[in-house]
């Protein structure tokens, strides 16, 4: 998955930091990107997806890091249409019809796609002629899209791009999304729907409070989760005791139910059993579900 | 998988744009979409010529005869105003923009923020143009007067000048975020022509008006586009005013768009 280092990076980002006055959005990321892979970037909302996103398109500078896409700075891929981006908070023009919206972006760039050719792959060319303002959120969406489309970018970035879509609006946008980037475009996408990031993204990147906190193929990210918790009644328990046991990563106490995250299964329940008073013992697998929960829970890890 | 990849060399060889992408694909798409505007087009249009017909109906009343106020006098004044809003609401569509998101938008594309504003600026002054030539075309049908020099002169000196509002009008575009910018600047536009002598001229204003009527950003411009109606001495001081005025909003909207492309 990591490429070859010898080819400009479609996204490189090293150290980078960024703040908003107390807040760190992003605290110190390191990211490579090839050129082809589809990567979801995956994390709760606050987790620094759009911050990320948005200094990989020169909207947002880093405090201290660089940023380089295609072997450049941000705003020079921008400015030669290397990189494109479907943003959500991106807005329109009310008050002109799909059509001229595509065209005026057009004109914008050197050697644009034909329009009636964008309008086609991003299902749209049927209502063209419609005002932006009368369209729904999924075609205002597919709008962004072929806006996106025009410059043929080598790397398109996606920011939570279904977000307030129905379920079928998400799957037509995500089969246009899918038909293009079969033709080899590098595609990089925030959400924070686990079972978009599964099957659209050969790579998941998961985010947390502005770290990286897996990286991975959806797999990878899977096997981080193969352990399961154990939970079981226990008055008094100890902590540490409970947190030094092999294979253990977190250990939550609440009342008299405790709620261990571990590796070794086995070898908490034989303890719990045999050397504590613990009764109603639990054992659970867990799914990507909980490995995205068990990863990205602003939760503080008790035992830490 | 690496027969999806695109061949590097491919991507280094990509051009930007010319001109920043000021281009007249663009300039064409933002007038239409200014004429789908009624309140642009009321403003620009068919404000001026009710204006217009509404002093002209006074004269004839002999409302205000004998007070040195001819049919172009009051006809220039009207020009003035109506370059003044169409200029104006023109420059304050960047308002709109901001507000809708569409300003980020473009952020994503080679689009350089200079060429925007330069097409907010070319298609403000193209409908100060279009308000000239309608309250031109009106009075010719009213009978007004003047040699045909005067006519093209007075018209020109009027659109020239009210680029002081279009640059008034972005000032304003980048200050107020609200959709309803133009309700916000209105007002303002009507002090600017009451005291500055659009409709009335200044020297039949009351004493503390006239004290006032200098330092209006309309004064000069409507001084400079009727001089050569008028003829006598040319005061610079209109010019200056006129200058001086461009470049207090043009600075101002300069600072606020630094401003506003730094934040994101």
């Amino acid at each position: 998955m990591a490429g070859d280092r010898s080819s400009p990076a479609a996204i490189e980002l090293q150290g980078v930091h960024r703040s908003f006055g107390q807040v760190h959005a992003v605290d110190g990321v390191d990211l490579r990107l090839s050129l082809g892979e589809i990567a979801a970037l995956l994390g709760p909302n606050g987790a620094g997806k759009t911050t990320t996103i948005d200094m990989i398109l020169g909207l947002g500078h880093p405090d201290s890091g660089t940023v380089r896409v295609l072997g450049m700075p941000p705003a020079a891929a921008v400015s030669r249409g290397l990189v494109a981006a479907v943003l959500q908070t991106g807005g329109l023009l009310r008050d002109l019809t799909v059509r001229e919206t595509v065209r005026l972006t057009a004109s914008l760039y050197v050697a644009p796609r034909p329009v009636d050719e964008v309008l086609e792959r991003a299902g749209i060319a049927g209502i063209a002629d419609r005002l932006v303002g009368k369209c729904s959120g999924g075609e205002q969406q597919r709008l962004r899209f072929a806006l996106a489309l025009l410059p043929d970018p080598a790397l398109m970035a996606l920011d939570e791009p279904t977000s307030g879509m129905d379920v079928e609006g998400r799957r037509d946008f995500w089969s246009a999304i899918r038909r293009d980037a079969e033709r080899g475009r590098t595609v990089l996408f925030a959400t924070h729907y686990l079972d978009e990031a599964d099957a659209y993204a050969d790579r998941i990147i998961l985010l947390r409070q502005g770290h990286v906190v897996a990286d991975g193929t959806a797999a990878e990210v899977r096997n981080l989760s193969s352990g399961r918790s154990v939970r079981a009644s226990l008055a008094g328990a100890d902590q540490a005791t409970l947190a030094g046991l092999p294979g253990v990563r977190s250990v939550e106490i609440r009342g008299d139910r405790v709620l261990i995250q571990t590796m070794d299964s086995d070898a908490v329940a034989r303890y719990l059993l045999t050397a504590t008073a613990a009764r109603d013992v639990e054992i659970v697998a867990h799914n990507l579900e909980d490995a995205f929960l068990a990863l990205t829970s602003d939760e503080q890890d008790p035992a830490a | 998988m690496t027969d999806r990849v695109p061949p590097v060399a491919a991507l280094a060889t990509r051009r930007t744009t010319p001109l920043g992408g000021f281009n007249l694909t663009f300039l064409v798409i933002e007038i239409r979409r200014l004429l789908r505007n009624r309140r642009t087009v009321i403003a620009t249009i068919v404000l001026p010529i009710l204006l217009f017909l509404l002093f002209n109906t006074n004269k004839r009343l002999g409302a205000l005869s004998g007070s040195g106020l001819t049919a172009a006098t009051t006809m220039i004044g009207i020009a003035v105003y109506g370059a003044m809003l169409a200029a104006t609401s023109g420059g304050a569509m960047v308002s709109i923009e901001r507000a809708q998101g569409w300003s980020r938008q473009l952020r994503l594309t080679p689009l350089r923020p200079a060429a925007y504003v330069a097409i907010k600026l070319a298609v403000a002054m193209l409908l100060g143009l279009t308000s000239i030539t309608v309250v031109y075309v009106c009075g010719a049908f009213d009978g007004v007067a003047m040699a045909a020099g005067v006519w093209l002169l007075t018209g020109a000196l009027a659109w020239v000048a009210s680029l002081v509002f279009a640059a008034f009008g972005l000032f304003m575009g980048y200050l107020l975020p609200s959709e309803n910018v133009m309700q916000v600047i209105g007002p303002v536009l009507a002090v600017f022509s009451l005291l500055g002598g659009l409709f009335v001229p200044v020297s039949l204003l009351p004493s503390a008006m006239q004290a006032i009527a200098p330092y209006m950003p309309t004064y000069g411009v409507v001084s400079i586009a009727r001089f050569p109606l008028e003829g006598g001495g040319f005061d610079p001081t209109w010019l200056l005013s006129v200058l001086a005025w461009t470049a207090v909003f043009a600075t101002a909207a300069t600072v606020l768009f630094r401003r506003d492309t730094r934040r994101v």
